[in-house]
């Protein structure tokens, strides 16, 4: 083989791998995940987050509107504290809820926004402060058990 | 008295095993750094990254392919069950991307360019090239071996990187047209749980290293070969066996170490 024909041949094979290698990145891995970047962040207090984790979806009525980009913990309350990111032209009102429900019955957890209907806006950085904790499914189970022992 | 045997025989291959790994090093670092010697020519490098890669390709993606079919419906078949289905994305992508892009890659590289460095380099020997190369000066390490080993180095994570694309897209194939498999939801779990770093780098790091030790293993077993028809045969036999050995023992400590 003539030796350009080889220079090309190698060039092609090498630009093939960094091809896909972007589009590994882009549509199989989560790089592509900047979509929130220029969101406003919101917090909210719970008293348990189950198996949230960042990059969770947060919706409001079914539809994505942010991620949860930082679980932490408030040292004060001893509450749970969950950052995240929304977009910027979603305006939530001051008496927001939100809730972590389940999606289906063993799915992925996320934050279900409830909106209020004070006229003033949460400002970036703003704090939830009407909070549904997770459903814990061993401790419902619990529950029931117990009322199904003690109801005899 | 076949146990009798059994201990001396046993000592007998240890003292002959250790002294040869520590030569195979030698000849290994020896190989890697003599791209700064004069006898090191990029246009032999990029002949065997042609050899090894571009002649590659068609075979790793006809496997690719395949993998990526079959696992797309074992993966739906396990996941109807518990009407999970909408995990089949992940699945695909993670098995492919972590475990069976890098292997199969190293193996069926062993099996195709592996044997075949064994059998050039372990003819060289037995026709006396290599000894020529020595009588002109020319360092043999730097000529013949150090270019394949850094194409195999090269060649190797790209051949994953296009494996893992191809068995996505197979897999995809399977999923969506044919079994039903929501087609928003396969991306949209996959891109969710697979992770840029964690997933997609640390399995071409996997490659990496496999590239790198089966070049080895073949360019080692053919320079250490009985110079006859006879150990040409051999070293190309014992190097696809070590190398493919070599690649799954390896992939079980980098999985222990990479994804803890």
């Amino acid at each position: 083989m003539e030796k350009r024909a080889i220079d090309w041949w190698v060039g092609i094979f090498v630009l093939l791998g960094i091809a896909a290698l972007v589009v590994l990145a882009l549509r199989v891995g989560n790089l592509s995940g900047f979509a929130y970047n220029d969101g406003y962040v919101l917090h909210a207090d719970f008293s348990n987050v189950g198996s949230l984790k960042p990059r969770s979806p947060v919706k409001l009525g079914g539809v994505t509107i942010g991620e949860v980009t930082h679980i932490g913990m408030n040292p004060k309350t001893f509450m749970a504290k969950v950052t995240m990111r929304i977009e910027p032209k979603v305006k939530l009102p001051t008496d927001t809820g939100a809730s972590i429900y389940t999606e289906g019955l063993l799915g992925e957890q996320y934050v279900s926004i409830q909106p209020g209907g004070m006229p003033q806006d949460l400002p970036p950085g703003g704090t939830i402060t009407m909070t549904q904790s997770a459903v814990n499914i061993d401790q419902l189970i619990g529950q029931m058990v117990f009322s199904k022992a003690s109801g005899k | 008295m076949a146990f009798m045997e059994f201990i001396p025989n046993l000592g007998r291959r240890t003292l002959r095993t250790v002294p040869n790994l520590g030569t195979a090093s030698r000849f290994l670092l020896l190989s890697l750094f003599a791209v700064v010697n004069r006898h090191f020519s990029i246009q032999q490098l990029l002949k065997q990254v042609y050899g090894f890669g571009v002649r590659s390709l068609l075979l790793m993606m006809v496997a690719a392919f395949f993998t990526g079919m079959v696992l797309g419906f074992q993966g739906y078949y396990a996941l109807v069950r518990f009407g999970a289905t909408s995990a089949l994305g992940t699945l695909v992508a993670l098995s492919l991307l972590r475990e069976l892009g890098p292997v199969l890659t190293a193996l069926l590289f062993a099996g195709r360019a592996g044997s075949a460095l064994t059998a050039e380099i372990s003819s060289m020997k037995a026709t006396e090239q290599l000894s020529a190369m020595e009588m002109m000066a020319v360092n043999p390490l730097a000529w013949v071996v150090a270019p394949r080993l850094w194409a195999g180095i090269i060649v190797v994570p790209i051949l994953c990187v296009i494996f893992d694309l191809v068995g996505i897209f197979g897999g995809y194939l399977i999923s969506v047209p044919v079994l039903g498999v929501d087609g928003g939801t396969f991306w949209a779990q996959m891109q969710s749980n697979v992770a840029f770093s964690g997933d997609i780098l640390t399995g071409l790091f996997k490659a990496l290293c496999f590239g790198l030790v089966v070049t080895w293993i073949a360019a080692w077993q053919g320079y250490a070969a009985q110079p006859t028809a006879e150990g040409v045969g051999n070293a190309t036999t014992i190097s696809v066996v070590t190398a493919s050995l070599a690649v799954l023992g390896l992939d079980f400590i980098l999985t222990a170490f990479l994804f803890t």
